[in-house]
């Protein structure tokens, strides 16, 4: 088993800080920049198609440290959303078209006002999706949210690496697994990811290493029949995503020496259809501290949005924003690789 | 010693391969292509058998290739030992199975 290291934050190490990590990929010699492979594909300067999804990072707290976390997140994390910047997201969710919310952490379960948002945004008639660890679900005082996500129709975007205990533990921590796949019985028992239920269950996997995801729509029906024969589970749809070269896994790959191998890898399979349809043309991310971003990798490396946009939750003008230039960087080779990843799995 | 047999570059040359022979590599590879495509056997089920046959012909480039594809693929290294383990109890009953041809022999020149 290999070991889950505490976040880079307590080990106090060099990649913890965003201008490190953008130095490192930026040192990274690659035949071609993201920019020209944009060009190249008529696709530069990138630009929003909409904003079709609005997605909080509410804090970074986590009761898991994945060895390939691009957030960093972990229970030492004290990142936390601020009442400020709560309202005012609930603010405009209450007062856009925006049709989803994707809340997103760190274990967005641990805000304090989760729940509030949950409602209040289902109230306002959007399509809420929480990006759910599941082991967080069998924690004291966290029981309820099964029946939670139920009640108010939440999509569940739940990771697990693997339908069986070794890659899951080994990315995720020891026990991970068990844990899982309790809590993956738990939301089927309420309705979730059941035939002729329309409670959305879908799950995340990663690859546990270095290499691409394989084709999406493969590897899921495999696992349907993997997880209904093992433990008797349903889901609804599998979503494969590349690991990103950010925080965690950068950590990883400079240990090992391999950045350099991983970003060739992801920029040598560029592909112009992934490219045309990565998620920061329809998503406004939004972190901890109302700061505005692209995307969640964005957000983590400190990269955000376009000078001549707003720049925080408090000055939000979304027909200004739909018009921004989308911040890129070597680490977008991630999102336009093979069949392309996003937060909803493969593009192409 | 710097010079080898095999070079681990030399796989991501194999295109080359056409160069000489172009309609035969297309042919060649139209298949290969079409051969790991998911069927009656899923694309897990394909690359571990690649891998297996990797071990079997002792082939260390398709061993490097269908590691990859066969985790690429969702295989984990538990199932992907196993397979190893198809490969090497093939090609070792394949020299034990030989023992009785050894004995029929042996029986004829003994007495």
């Amino acid at each position: 088993m290999s070991r889950v290291l505490p976040t880079l934050k307590k080990r106090a190490t060099l990649l913890a800080s965003a201008p490190a990590q953008r130095a490192a990929l930026a040192g990274v010699p690659l035949e071609r920049s993201f920019e020209e492979a944009l060009e190249d594909a008529g696709l530069f300067p990138l630009k929003p198609t909409g904003i079709d999804i609005l997605q909080l990072n509410v804090g970074r707290k986590c009761n898991q440290t994945c060895r390939h976390c691009h957030v960093d997140a972990g229970p030492d994390r004290t990142e936390m959303m601020s009442d400020d910047v709560v309202d005012r997201c609930l603010d405009i969710i209450e007062s856009t078209p925006i049709g989803t919310v994707d809340i997103t952490g760190g274990a967005p379960e641990l805000h304090k006002r989760w729940g509030e948002i949950v409602i209040r945004s289902k109230a306002a008639g959007k399509h809420v999706m929480d990006r759910c660890n599941l082991t967080i679900m069998l924690l004291p005082n966290y029981h309820y949210l099964s029946d939670f996500f139920a009640e108010h129709g939440v999509e569940v975007v739940a990771s697990l690496p693997h339908y069986r205990s070794r890659q899951t533990d080994s990315q995720r921590g020891e026990g991970v697994f068990e844990e899982s796949i309790e809590a993956l019985k738990r939301l089927n028992e309420v309705g979730y990811g059941v035939e002729g239920s329309d409670l959305v269950l879908n799950l995340v996997t990663n690859p546990v290493g270095t290499f691409l995801p394989g084709n999406q729509a493969a590897l899921e029906r495999d696992w349907k029949r993997q997880l209904k024969r093992l433990y008797g589970i349903e889901f609804n749809h599998l979503y494969t995503i590349t690991n990103l070269p950010i925080s965690r896994f950068l950590d990883f790959l400079e240990t090992e020496g391999r950045t350099h191998e991983y970003l060739e890898q992801l920029a040598t399979a560029f592909n112009p259809a992934a490219a045309a349809g990565v998620m920061c043309r329809n998503t406004l991310s939004v972190a901890w501290d109302g700061k505005l971003y692209d995307c969640d990798f964005n957000q983590m490396l400190e990269l955000p949005v376009s000078p001549r946009a707003p720049r925080t939750i408090f000055e939000f003008d979304q027909r200004r924003l739909e018009e921004r230039q989308i911040a890129l960087g070597p680490h977008c080779f991630g999102c336009t690789a093979g069949g392309g990843s996003s937060c909803g799995g493969a593009i192409a | 010693m710097d010079e080898t047999y095999y070079r681990p570059s030399d796989l991501s040359r194999f295109g080359e391969i056409g160069e000489e022979a172009p309609d035969l590599a297309k042919k060649f590879f139209d298949w290969y292509g079409a051969v790991f495509e998911e069927g009656a056997l899923t694309t897990r089920e394909k690359s571990l058998i690649a891998l297996a046959v990797s071990h079997a012909i002792q082939c260390p480039y398709c061993i490097d290739a269908y590691t990859s594809e066969s985790l690429k693929n969702g295989a984990d290294p538990e199932q992907m030992t196993e397979a190893v383990h198809v490969a090497a109890a093939i090609r070792g009953g394949a020299s034990l199975v030989h023992g009785v041809q050894m004995r029929n022999h042996a029986a004829r020149l003994g007495m």
